[in-house]
């Protein structure tokens, strides 16, 4: 019998308690590679609760997450990076005053410049790692078509091109897993539809995908499975046509009580 | 003429000095944002370390090891690197106005454990102090003017040191912390390793202009490291535009000139009645200045300039 390819993210019971509130309650669920999974639930459903515990932002109460068969649980945000788990913000944290190229510049690990001595002990190192990752950030910035604006202050571009540079900047780290949080909410058409295009782009090379978003007909088009939180559970997982049809998922988004 | 050539160096020496620490700042507040409100304990620590280590021995205080000036010098910068690396550690987890007051509650603990420890020199503070080089040149101007040329070197020094070090990979990572440490972090970064190297970092370069000021009158005591010094220096910092060198530096002669020229005209023009309160008077000006400027001018006289890496710019 062919053994069913370890997911490339897998969490077991996981829960979140702020106080008496239980935001993320006992939710398990797979994510197998190289697919493009949709989060969706009505606000206040523990979606963004469940991002920040899973990129490390926030510790869980209890369950476990693992990264590519590795229990990666209540692991640091920067340790995530590293193994390849990559998140852009609902609302875009751009490094304002820096530019954009900068911005993209940053994201790489293990730089010998980084280092507080680094520039004077190995200075040729140093020059030669930051030609490569300006040439390797302005092929990002093309690839999201951002380069022309590499030299603006990051906090000068508007939201949708922050969300842009959000991806740009993890794409540097070359992870597996990008979860995107709300990648559409306040962007216009014409910079969501090349948002689109490169996240599938991205997926046809390999890359897994989980995304947080509201907008029904992006969830419906462009991803598969999905997966639907409410009051902080798993109250759906199925294919997107499943999902339509789906009275319990209908009742959680029409503000309905789920029975 | 003399004596205004002879005055000039004077205060071109203690500004060069005072430049010195409002670079320091100018790492952990203009680059980092880290809210250092307590300068004065790490200028303090590189005085009173310099002068324990290079002194002469006194009786029944700590010292006296009349080390060789470099070393004693450095030695100070690394007793404050030592305490900042302390207070960095035991404030890691504090952010913005809590760090500020917790540090400022580090730097007047400092002052009074001076103050208190007659081992430390107490209220009288600590002198013995042998003036390096003073066979050879004397007393007098020369010596001052040696002395500035001495000070001068090291200005620049720090300067380009600082300049190169925020253009490198490391400068945009302090960048990126201030702006924002949860986006640094979500990008691999860690704030915390960074916050501490910064903030260390900063004050050593605290505790190089404290030993200075020190060996400059061959004498500290309390009356050196009180809070006014660290507001100086960030009115030093706001002015100039914090986030820029050049503005830190431009900022610290204005302002020395500024606090100068005011406590001459104070103690000139005022009515007797109203010379008593000079001092007071000055403090009040210093806080007009650091308000207004940050009412008015928050960017200061130099605002920061968007840098891009040595490396990212051409090629």
């Amino acid at each position: 019998m062919a053994q069913m390819a370890e997911p490339i993210l897998r969490i077991d019971g996981l829960t979140r308690d702020f106080g008496e509130f239980r935001a993320v309650n006992d939710v398990s669920l797979s994510i197998r590679a190289g697919t493009i999974t949709g989060l969706i639930g009505p606000n206040g459903a523990g979606k963004t609760t469940l991002f920040n515990v899973l990129t490390g932002m926030l510790k869980p109460t209890s369950g476990s997450v693992f990264l590519d068969g590795q229990d990666a649980t209540r692991f640091s945000p920067d340790a995530l990076f590293a193994l390849g788990l990559g998140r852009t913000f609902q609302i875009p944290r751009p490094f304002a005053k820096m530019s954009v190229l900068e911005n993209v510049m940053l994201a790489p690990m293990a730089q010998a410049g980084e280092r507080l001595w680094g520039r004077f002990l190995q200075p040729s190192k140093m020059r030669e790692q930051e030609a490569t990752i300006r040439k390797r950030a302005m092929e990002v910035l093309d690839f999201v078509t951002l380069a022309p604006l590499a030299d603006n202050a990051a906090g000068q571009i508007s939201g949708g091109q922050m969300k842009l540079l959000e991806l740009a900047r993890i794409l540097m780290g070359d992870p597996k897993l990008i979860l995107l949080d709300e990648p559409a909410a306040g962007v216009n058409p014409t910079l969501t539809k090349i948002l689109i295009e490169k996240i599938e782009e991205l997926n046809r090379d390999g890359k897994t995908f989980v995304i947080i978003e509201h907008d029904m007909d992006f969830v419906m088009q462009h991803c598969n499975p999905v997966i639907a939180l409410a009051e902080g559970r798993k109250a759906f997982e199925g294919t997107a046509e499943e999902a339509q049809n789906n009275t319990v998922l209908l009742d959680a988004y029409l503000g309905a009580q789920v029975e | 003429m003399i004596g205004i050539i002879s005055y000039l160096v004077f205060f071109a020496t203690v500004a060069s000095i005072l430049s010195i620490a409002v670079l320091g700042l100018n790492l952990q507040w203009g680059n980092t944002g880290l809210f250092n409100g307590g300068v004065v304990a790490f200028f303090g620590a590189g005085a009173y370390g310099t002068l324990i280590l290079g002194g002469t021995p006194q009786a029944g205080q700590l010292g006296g090891f009349e080390l060789p000036y470099l070393i004693a010098l450095f030695g100070g910068m690394v007793i404050a690197g030592i305490v900042a690396w302390v207070v960095g550690l035991l404030t890691l987890r504090l952010r913005h106005d809590y760090l500020a007051i917790a540090t400022f509650g580090v730097a007047v603990a400092f002052e009074n454990v001076m103050r208190n420890s007659d081992w430390l020199g107490g209220a009288q503070g600590i002198r013995g102090f042998e003036r390096p080089l003073r066979e050879a040149l004397g007393n007098g101007f020369s010596y001052n003017l040696a002395f500035f040329v001495f000070v001068l070197v090291l200005l620049i020094a720090t300067y380009v040191f600082l300049e190169r070090l925020i253009q490198s990979p490391f400068g945009r990572l302090l960048r990126a912390i201030r702006e924002d440490e949860t986006a640094a972090q979500s990008l691999g970064k860690s704030p915390s390793r960074i916050r501490l190297t910064s903030f260390v970092a900063g004050s050593v370069i605290m505790g190089l202009a404290g030993g200075l000021y020190a060996t400059f009158y061959a004498f500290i005591s309390p009356q050196d490291v009180l809070p006014i010094l660290t507001f100086q220096i960030w009115a030093m910092l706001i002015v100039g535009g914090a986030g820029n060198n050049k503005g830190a530096v431009m900022g610290t002669f204005l302002i020395w000139a500024a606090w100068t020229a005011s406590g001459w005209a104070l103690s000139r023009f005022a009515p007797l009645e109203v010379q008593l309160y000079t001092g007071s008077i000055q403090f009040v000006l210093i806080g007009f200045v650091i308000v207004g400027m940050l009412l008015w001018r928050p960017q200061g006289l130099f605002p920061e300039r968007l840098v891009v890496s040595q490396s990212a710019k051409t090629k």
